[in-house]
């Protein structure tokens, strides 16, 4: 689960119901140093992001917001919680936190803010799914999905799939493929790819062979284009 | 190799496999196995499996005996069957000693170090081939008369034979292989009662050897479980067709096609025509591995479609080599097909030494012959065109002729060169000594 360590201690006991129900494991800490013992304590509780607020003493939370960024690792991304009628203390500081909320903000905001600054800083361990009309990539799982039922896919046919499917509509070539999933130097060189995309739509079988569409004379895309959408 | 691992790992707690089997091929391409459980399954990706290498065709003198499985992790796949109602996977081994060097009596080793010696001079091998099997009733192997192919049905060439069990057996195995990522170009009722071809889509040369090994296990097993003897045999009957693996081979260079010339009367660059000859000039000495059976030399005769004499030719079914018209502007579609081999020789070693033997060609320059235009199958003796070089009539001329051939000696490396003529000889002499029915048939009322 993502962690998340929350200042100051004690921090705002509805803000810190609201992380947990949004699936965080939270604890509050007093100040910086506390935080670095407990991590260093304790290899699991990595931190994926830390909560500052700002709202008991906000000369406090950004001391706390600085100490954390002039760290010898610094520690982040950082989320403030910020008094509405204080929304200018803000001015000057963008470079002592990642994203802001007030404390104006409505239900599931701060979940919302903190998940997103997780996937963004590519910390976060929750799952993440990759959808595209019937299929579904875990990339935690490694799993993945077609119309429910799981697809028996190799390593490299998945690595494919994940790298076409995480950027659909976008045209890639054979040697960009080769070099991006590939990265190494193998005995089929480009036709590789082709192999492999005629594999993936052998297994996405005949209804969906045609997520990954050949572009003529310049490589493959995964799904249909942004520039013409097809009618289904 | 990290990551790949890791791939397995997760994909067998995720989709609760039970068993892990390891494949691997021996010298005479008899596919071999373990199977292990996920709980062994980290310790052995890692570091290999020990096992007793002398139990193996081929493999070890006893007292060099244990050798290493590795799996490669790349090849992980989850099978189209299940065992005890939990999802399988295999992955395609390679043999190591203990020591971690590869093992020279593996033939996928052979085959990769070949890959390896093309991929320094740029080149990357690519094959295609046509797989032809018979589907036998059961009885065949236990029936009152012993052994004897009962073919399922009578149906040739095109009929359609929609409602027959061979056909709908047929079908199943290409639905199987698609959904495993064997992408099947063509298949069809072949000329022969109950003889059947599928022909795969082109792979790099070690994926391919790894698939036609995967393919013969899936048609074989699917079979079975019908009651059907499948039976890749190279000639199970007189009078009939056998079954043959012709392949489509081709070279590309920087990421084009290195066989094709659109200026060129055949089409074909002066690369081709170099491998081409190359592999014609090498083709007898190859022969005892590409057709390695006694029985397979009852396939090579003339008659039936299968190559007899060293030759060429676009359009000439008869031909040892045949250059597929290739339709204009298909470039990367120039290929040659080599139609000796059939359907029960190592693919390893086989596309081993027909790769060498055309990189062989290429670089000593050797020069094409003409092509035969007439049809072999036809032409009495004293009329080809070409100097009327054969393939070797038996296993024991084949094998004769590969004693003395650098090439072979050099590409399968001195440990399979040697148990291979070894072997060959030992079952050249099991059969000469044997009273056939057909000696009996001839010679008994009147001798």
């Amino acid at each position: 689960m993502d962690f998340l360590a929350c200042f100051p201690d004690p921090f705002p006991l509805m803000m810190m119901r609201e992380l947990e129900v949004g699936g965080f494991a939270v604890k509050s800490f007093g100040d910086v140093e506390d935080l670095i013992n407990h991590v260093e304590a304790d290899e699991d509780s990595s931190v994926s992001a830390v909560v500052v607020s700002t709202l008991s003493s906000p000369e406090t939370g950004w001391a706390t917001c600085r100490s954390l960024r002039t760290a010898k690792n610094p520690i982040g991304p950082i989320l403030v919680v910020v008094q509405t009628t204080r929304i200018s203390d803000l001015e000057m500081r963008d470079d002592l936190y990642d994203d802001f909320v007030l404390d104006s903000m409505v239900e599931g905001e701060m979940s919302y803010r903190a998940a997103h600054l997780l996937a963004k800083s590519g910390k976060s361990r929750r799952p993440e799914l990759i959808q595209h009309g019937p299929l579904i990539l875990n990339t935690e799982t490694y799993q993945a999905l077609l119309d429910g039922k799981p697809l028996d896919l190799t390593y490299m046919e998945y690595e494919l799939l994940k790298f076409l499917a995480s950027r659909p509509g976008k045209v890639f070539t054979r040697d960009t493929l080769l070099s991006r999933v590939w990265g190494y130097e193998y005995f089929g060189g480009a036709r590789t790819v082709d192999v492999h995309v005629r594999r993936l739509r052998a297994k996405l079988g005949e209804e969906h062979a045609n997520l990954i569409d050949t572009v003529r004379s310049v490589g493959y895309r995964f799904g249909s284009s942004r520039w013409s959408p097809k009618l289904h | 190799m990290r990551q790949e691992a890791d791939y397995v790992l997760r994909t067998v707690e995720e989709r609760g496999i039970r068993f892990v089997q390891l494949w691997f091929t021996d010298v005479l391409g008899t596919p071999k196995g373990f199977s292990i459980t996920p709980a062994e399954l980290e310790h052995v990706l890692e570091e290999g499996m020990t096992f007793d290498g002398s139990a193996i065709d081929g493999f070890s003198r006893v007292q060099e005996a244990d050798m290493l499985v590795a799996p490669d992790a790349n090849t992980f796949q989850i099978l189209p069957w299940q065992v005890d109602d939990a999802p399988v996977a295999r992955m395609v081994c390679d043999i190591l000693n203990p020591d971690l060097s590869p093992f020279e009596g593996c033939p996928r080793h052979v085959l990769r170090k070949a890959l390896r010696r093309a991929n320094e001079r740029g080149y990357k091998f690519f094959a295609a081939p046509e797989i032809e099997y018979f589907y036998f009733a059961s009885d065949s192997l236990t029936g009152e008369h012993g052994v004897r192919p009962i073919p399922l049905d009578s149906g040739s060439y095109f009929d359609l034979t929609v409602t027959d069990l061979a056909t709908e057996l047929r079908k199943r195995t290409v639905l199987t292989l698609e959904d495993m990522g064997i992408p099947v170009e063509h298949t069809q009722h072949e000329d022969a009662p109950s003889q059947h071809e599928i022909d795969l889509r082109y792979t790099d040369a070690l994926t391919m050897a790894d698939t036609i090994m995967t393919v013969r296990l899936i048609v074989k097993g699917l079979a079975n479980e019908q009651g059907v003897h499948a039976s890749f045999m190279p000639k199970p009957m007189t009078n009939q067709q056998g079954s043959g693996m012709h392949t489509h081979f081709s070279l590309f260079k920087n990421e084009e096609n290195a066989f094709s010339d659109p200026d060129d009367e055949y089409g074909l660059s002066e690369v081709a025509k170099k491998f081409i000859a190359g592999v014609l000039y090498f083709a007898p000495e190859i022969t005892a591995v590409t057709n390695q059976w006694v029985n397979s030399y009852k396939r090579l005769v003339p008659g039936y479609e299968a190559p007899v004499n060293v030759s060429w030719a676009r359009n000439n079914r008869s031909a040892l080599v045949r250059v597929p018209v290739v339709r204009d502007g298909i470039a990367d579609a120039a290929r040659i097909e080599y139609r000796a081999p059939d359907a029960a020789c190592n693919p390893y070693l086989t596309f081993a030494l027909i790769l060498e033997a055309g990189l062989k060609g290429i670089e000593d320059g050797l020069v094409l012959p003409e092509e035969a235009v007439t049809n072999l199958y036809k032409i009495s003796h004293g009329h080809t065109s070409d100097d009327h070089r054969q393939l070797p009539g038996d296993l024991q001329a084949a094998v004769d002729l590969m004693e003395k051939s650098e090439l072979a000696a050099n590409v399968l490396g001195e440990h399979v060169f040697e148990w291979f003529i070894k072997n060959k000889r030992s079952e050249w002499a099991g059969f000469a000594e044997q009273v056939t029915h057909y000696e009996l048939e001839r010679y008994l009322p009147s001798l």
